[in-house]
């Protein structure tokens, strides 16, 4: 039998103020009201009303992207596995989904003064502070990819991007900071 | 220092001389000139030639109205940019510019001649001419044509600057900062509000820089311009954007900013951009565009030297530039005398002023006749003299019966004309909001908003200073989101009266023997507008389209409401009622590149690659773009061309084993009590009766019954699918299955979870597949009697969790791994290597596509083109009969969808046995018809077969499997081709390798 095979993630640049995050266990959940309350038991989830927020406790976050939606991110020590069952134990009966998408996306970090600025160069969403509180997250557009921001510090933010449009939106982020950051 | 410019004064910086050079001429100006203020300081005014006729041109305005003095800067090869404004081009050192449309020289133009011969081109006269003979339009007209036509000459290397774009958001978008915009933003920013200012000067202040009368807060107006500013740009809420044009005006507030970042600049930074596109969602906004002078129209107004009172105003206190050394003033308002005096006082001789009103007593009026200067009133212009330069007005006055009276012919070297004001309402117009005519104003006035805008000041027809900056203040205390601070009051005087204008052209300029123009940049005349009259139209649309008056690149900022007042008086109809046309974004020419910004070369789109790319392109794989994707098409080894290569890898799969990177799949998992109810209204097969475990090809329709999509599903648990999609169809499926569930069956419970880029797909087909997968694959059993065709299993898959499918797109026993992405390269590594011993050889794009042919299994959107339905891809065996519905089921039951007629998939083999057909190539029964010909389908597919050793070809044919056995013809480039109709499966009819 072959040996386990390794794994690969993509290769996208890293500077002071962008960094490819290391990979992590996600998992995308849909359900009602009931089927949230009792996942939230397993995991910090958001309640369905918290719209476009995260929770967090610790290295665990649900991220709010839908009133049945939530997208839940957990350190890769964590087997996604592990994480599935615990999640179905708590939920039990009722109606919802849970699929494993740990490698279908990555996280890229952006952070520092102009953090906001280099997202502003191809999100057109208001990231300003009042607007943009730490903690919202949402599901919108960088330019042509599909990501889901979550704002983590006051100058830090999280992008979750499918994988293969993880080298796009690290490039054009470059190309964007080349007049902020030189 | 030259001898047009003054001693002090102005805003330009005398210690900074600049030199540039025009035409390859060198002359000197200062920094802070514009282009057009430097070379007036030089006593340049002949600056270009017109766009039809080749007439001498000069400079008319002072800002980006302009319609006359056109020009093209040059950087480098590169960097040429034609048809730029040298009222708005910037003087920097060893700036290059030069003079459009004329040749061999501006003051030596042969075009010139069309002037002479004008008669023959009058208005429209394209629609009338060179209508024979025909075919002349091709080879002759049309060339010559476009070679005369257009100004400037677009730069043909590629653009070597980078732009840049952002998104902004902002409380109040103040768009102009001259007082009213002033005004606005301090007062928006007075109450809190989030403030952007954007101006597309240079400088903030409008017609405040060139004003020496007036007095602000105590101050002059230049004082109070630098404290406003100083104030705004320290305040932290406020973002301030010179040489910014708000060019366009989009749904929901949403406007487009251009920013010009280095133009001015005489050594940009390497790598700085030049220009920022800004789109800026505003919560209110302020227009205050201010207004544009309006020329007047007489005979032999477009000579060099004849402007804009108000511009030479401008190049008079602004620039410290006198236009001229003896000056006549035309006039129809009390604006034009301000002008008159202004260069009086900086020591121009003003030989006279012809007023157009019966009386002209104003203030100024008596401040000009105070000053010596004489007033004629009820005065027209019947012509001017020079050449290239003004050299001499002839006025007369005009009596009761119209007939010109006493004529005066005065000698000058500029003369200042002035029409009156006409607000600028493009911004408002663009957001859609409704206009009104104005009497009083005699101009179109903003009146009903369609969005959260409101004007204020100048464009509104609020031209008093004080009244302005009043209208600004309000305006931006109520933009802003809320009140928290009191008022701000500006106290303000100005001698500036706007009273008078003039619409249309002066008396008896139609009985002129000299051309008086309305559009200076399209050339059209007040002889052109009459044409338009005669030949009986009526709309200013028409007219416009006629004429082409308007429709140059200044978009008729001048000229439109002078045309519009023409024709009404032409047609004796009211101006509203010939109505005024659409103004149109951009405001101003904007520049390619400010749209594209980032989005060119390999950040136009994404490029995306799959786990196993990397080790693709490292084995020399050729890729093709399949959407977004890169996919292998081949892997030529030892110089193999293609043909070469997909031979051998056809070979490979069908005799022993082929590896395919099959990540780029569409994967969609579906999960729910309601999945498998879903699926069954969705697709058109059943699934209810498919078992856990089990796989499925799947067919989905439109609800026109055609098919859209289709892929192989699988059922992973009771209530769970794993659905594939084609690689091109995925995000669609998934938002037309989003669609459904969110907004017609809302009574299911099930959930859509894209997976595509979850999973790494490595397919291993061929022979011996399995032999290669027994090294690979742990924890299930890989037999037929326990994996058969069709099925699913999850199992350990080189120590990875995966999923492996029995599943063949290549008619022999195959399987598809799933890995997780991550994983997808070592994985693709090891069976790789696991293959060595069973000569695994692995194959591209172009191979699967020849296999799946030789199987008859159809590409959708190469085989289907929209209008196929699944009985004329020979699928009908796949729609679930005794379903009450799915979609697409209803059109499928239409009598014309099942027509014996219709284009059903075939296979063609050529009766030669050796000729490739072309793909996209015609069908038909007969050879050697005469046209029209009598086609009954066409090929969609065509590859030559390695393992059947003759060229094969799937095709749509009318009725086709009715067909089968006869003999039609394919007409191709090198003569009809007989070809046989033969049933679409040419490679294992019974399937027995694919059950192997």
């Amino acid at each position: 039998m072959r040996e386990t095979a390794v794994r690969n993630v993509p290769d996208l640049p890293a500077s002071d103020w962008m960094r490819p995050l290391p990979p992590a266990t996600r998992v995308a959940f849909q359900g009602g009201p009931a089927a949230r309350a009792a996942a939230a038991q397993a995991f910090p989830l958001p309640d369905a009303q918290a719209v476009c927020r995260a929770r967090r406790d610790g290295d665990r976050a649900g991220l709010w992207l839908g009133p049945d939606e939530c997208l839940l991110i957990a350190p890769a020590t964590t087997a996604a596995g592990a994480l599935l069952g615990a999640l179905r134990s708590a939920i039990g009966a009722t109606a919802h989904s849970l699929v494993d998408v740990s490698h279908r996306q990555v996280g890229i970090e952006v952070r520092g003064p102009h953090a906001e600025r280099l997202l502003n160069g191809a999100c057109p969403l208001d990231l300003s502070l009042d607007r943009f509180p730490v903690d919202m997250c949402t599901r919108t557009v960088f330019a042509k990819a599909e990501i889901v921001l979550w704002r983590t510090d006051e100058q830090q933010f999280r992008v979750e991007v499918w994988r293969s449009f993880a080298p796009y939106t690290a490039a054009l982020l470059q190309e964007i900071a080349r007049d902020y950051v030189g | 220092m030259s001898r047009w410019r003054t001693a002090a004064g102005g805003r330009v910086d005398r210690a900074h001389p600049l030199a540039f050079r025009f035409d390859g001429t060198r002359y000197e100006g200062l920094a802070g000139d514009t282009l057009a203020s430097a070379l007036l300081a030089n006593g340049v005014h002949l600056v270009g030639r017109s766009f039809k006729y080749h007439r001498p041109r000069g400079i008319v305005t002072a800002g980006a109205e302009e319609p006359s003095a056109l020009v093209t800067v040059r950087r480098d090869a590169a960097r040429v940019t034609p048809d730029l404004r040298a009222t708005q081009v910037e003087l920097y050192e060893g700036l290059e510019a030069q003079s459009l449309n004329r040749w061999p020289s501006l003051a030596r133009d042969v075009g010139r001649i069309n002037d002479w011969l004008s008669p023959l081109f009058p208005a429209g006269f394209y629609y009338k001419t060179f209508m024979w003979p025909k075919s002349a339009w091709k080879s002759l007209y049309e060339p010559v044509i476009r070679h005369a036509a257009g100004l400037g000459v677009a730069p043909s290397e590629p653009d070597p600057d980078r732009y840049a774009q952002c998104y902004a958001h902002c409380d109040v978008l103040v768009v102009g900062a001259g007082p009213a915009g002033l005004a606005a933003a301090l007062a928006a920013a007075d109450q809190g509000a989030r403030v952007m200012i954007c101006d597309e000067q240079n400088e903030f202040g409008g017609s405040l820089l060139a004003d020496r009368h007036a007095t602000i807060d105590g101050t002059d107006a230049a004082t109070w311009v630098g404290r406003a500013v100083a104030e705004l740009a320290a305040h932290p809420r406020v973002v301030c954007l010179p040489r910014t044009t708000a060019f366009g005006y989009f749904p929901h507030n949403l406007i487009g900013l251009a920013e010009r970042l280095t133009d001015h600049l005489a050594a940009p930074a390497p790598h700085a951009a030049r220009e920022r596109l800004w789109q800026v969602r505003a919560r209110s906004v302020v227009i205050a565009a201010g207004s544009v002078e309006r020329p007047l129209v007489f005979p032999g107004n477009d000579r060099p030297g004849v402007m804009l009172a108000g511009a030479a105003r401008t190049y008079l206190n602004r620039y410290g530039v006198r236009v001229g050394d003896r000056v006549v003033l035309v006039t129809a308002t009390d604006a034009g005398y301000e002008a008159a005096i202004d260069l009086r006082d900086a020591g121009v001789e003003v030989a006279g002023i012809a007023d157009l009103r019966p009386t002209a007593n104003g203030e100024w009026p008596a401040a000009a006749r105070a000053a010596g200067i004489e007033v004629s009133e009820s005065a027209t212009v019947l012509g001017t003299s020079g050449n290239l330069r003004v050299a001499g007005i002839t006025i007369a006055q005009t009596t009761a019966s119209g007939a010109g009276g006493a004529r005066r012919s005065l000698a000058c070297d500029a003369v200042l004309m002035s029409g009156g004001y006409t607000p600028s309402v493009h911004l408002f117009s663009q957001s859609r909001g409704k206009l009104r005519w104005s009497d009083a104003h005699q101009a179109f006035l903003p009146e009903r908003s369609a969005e959260r805008e409101r004007s204020a000041g100048a464009c509104r027809g609020v031209y008093d200073l004080a009244e302005a900056i009043a209208d600004g203040l309000q305006a931006g205390a109520d933009a802003a989101p809320s009140r928290t601070a009191s008022a701000r009051r500006i106290a303000a005087t100005s001698a500036r009266s706007t009273d008078g204008g003039h619409l249309g052209a002066v008396p008896l300029a139609s009985e002129a023997s000299q051309k008086s123009f309305v559009d200076w940049q399209h050339d059209v005349t007040i002889k052109d507008l009459a044409i338009a009259t005669r030949e009986g139209f009526r709309s200013i649309e028409h007219v416009k389209r006629f004429t082409t008056t308007g429709m140059a690149t200044d978009q008729g900022k001048t000229s439109n409401l002078n045309a519009l007042a023409i024709v009404a008086r032409a047609i004796d109809a009211p101006i509203p009622r010939v109505g005024l046309t659409t103004f149109r974004m951009p405001y101003t020419p904007t520049s390619f590149g400010t749209f594209a910004g980032p989005s060119r070369g390999d950040l136009f789109d994404p490029i995306r690659r799959t786990p196993i790319h990397e080790w693709a392109a490292a084995a020399g794989a050729v890729f093709e773009d399949v959407g977004m994707w890169k996919r292998a098409r081949y892997f030529p080894e030892h110089g193999e061309d293609m043909h070469a290569a997909v031979a051998r890898e056809c070979r490979a799969v069908r005799s022993a084993c082929g590896l395919f990177d099959a990540s780029t799949l569409g994967k969609i998992e579906i999960v729910g009590p309601g999945a498998a109810e879903f699926l069954e209204r969705l697709y058109v097969n059943s699934w209810a009766n498919l078992g856990v475990g089990r796989c499925r090809y799947g067919i989905l329709c439109r609800e026109d019954g055609f098919i859209t999509d289709d892929g192989v599903i699988a059922r992973l648990a009771a209530d769970r699918f794993h659905v594939t999609t084609t690689t091109g169809g995925a995000p669609r499926v998934l938002a037309m299955m989003e669609d459904y569930r969110q907004t017609e069956w809302p009574d299911l419970e099930v959930w859509l979870t894209s997976t595509t880029e979850q999973w790494a797909v490595i397919a291993v087909q061929g022979p011996k597949a399995r032999d290669v997968l027994r090294e690979c694959v742990e924890g299930i059993d890989l037999e037929s009697a326990a994996l058969p065709h069709m099925s699913v299993a999850a199992a350990r898959i080189c120590g990875v969790e995966g999923l492996v499918m029995r599943v063949s797109f290549t008619g022999e026993l195959g399987y598809e791994l799933n890995v997780p992405a991550d994983y997808g390269l070592g994985v693709w590594k090891a069976v790789h290597a696991a293959g060595a011993g069973h000569g695994i050889t692995c194959y591209g794009t172009e191979t699967m596509h020849v296999l799946r042919a030789e199987k008859g299994y159809i590409i959708v959107g190469q085989d289907t083109d929209g209008t196929v339905t699944p009985d004329d891809a020979g699928l009908s065996w796949a729609v679930g009969r005794k379903k009450p519905d799915f979609v697409g089921r209803r059109s499928l039951q239409r009598q014309s969808m099942q027509a014996p007629d219709r284009k059903q998939l075939v296979g063609l083999r050529p009766r030669d046995g050796r000729t490739l057909l072309d793909e996209g190539a015609q069908v038909a029964e007969q050879p050697n018809q005469r046209p029209p010909m009598r086609l009954v389908g066409h090929v969609t597919s065509s590859y030559q077969s390695a393992v059947l050793g003759a060229p094969i070809a799937l095709a749509m044919i009318a009725g086709g499997r009715a067909r089968l056995g006869q003999t039609l013809v394919v007409p191709m480039p090198g003569g009809d081709v007989a070809v046989e109709v033969v049933s679409p499966v040419f490679y294992d009819p019974k399937g027995e390798r694919i059950n192997a």
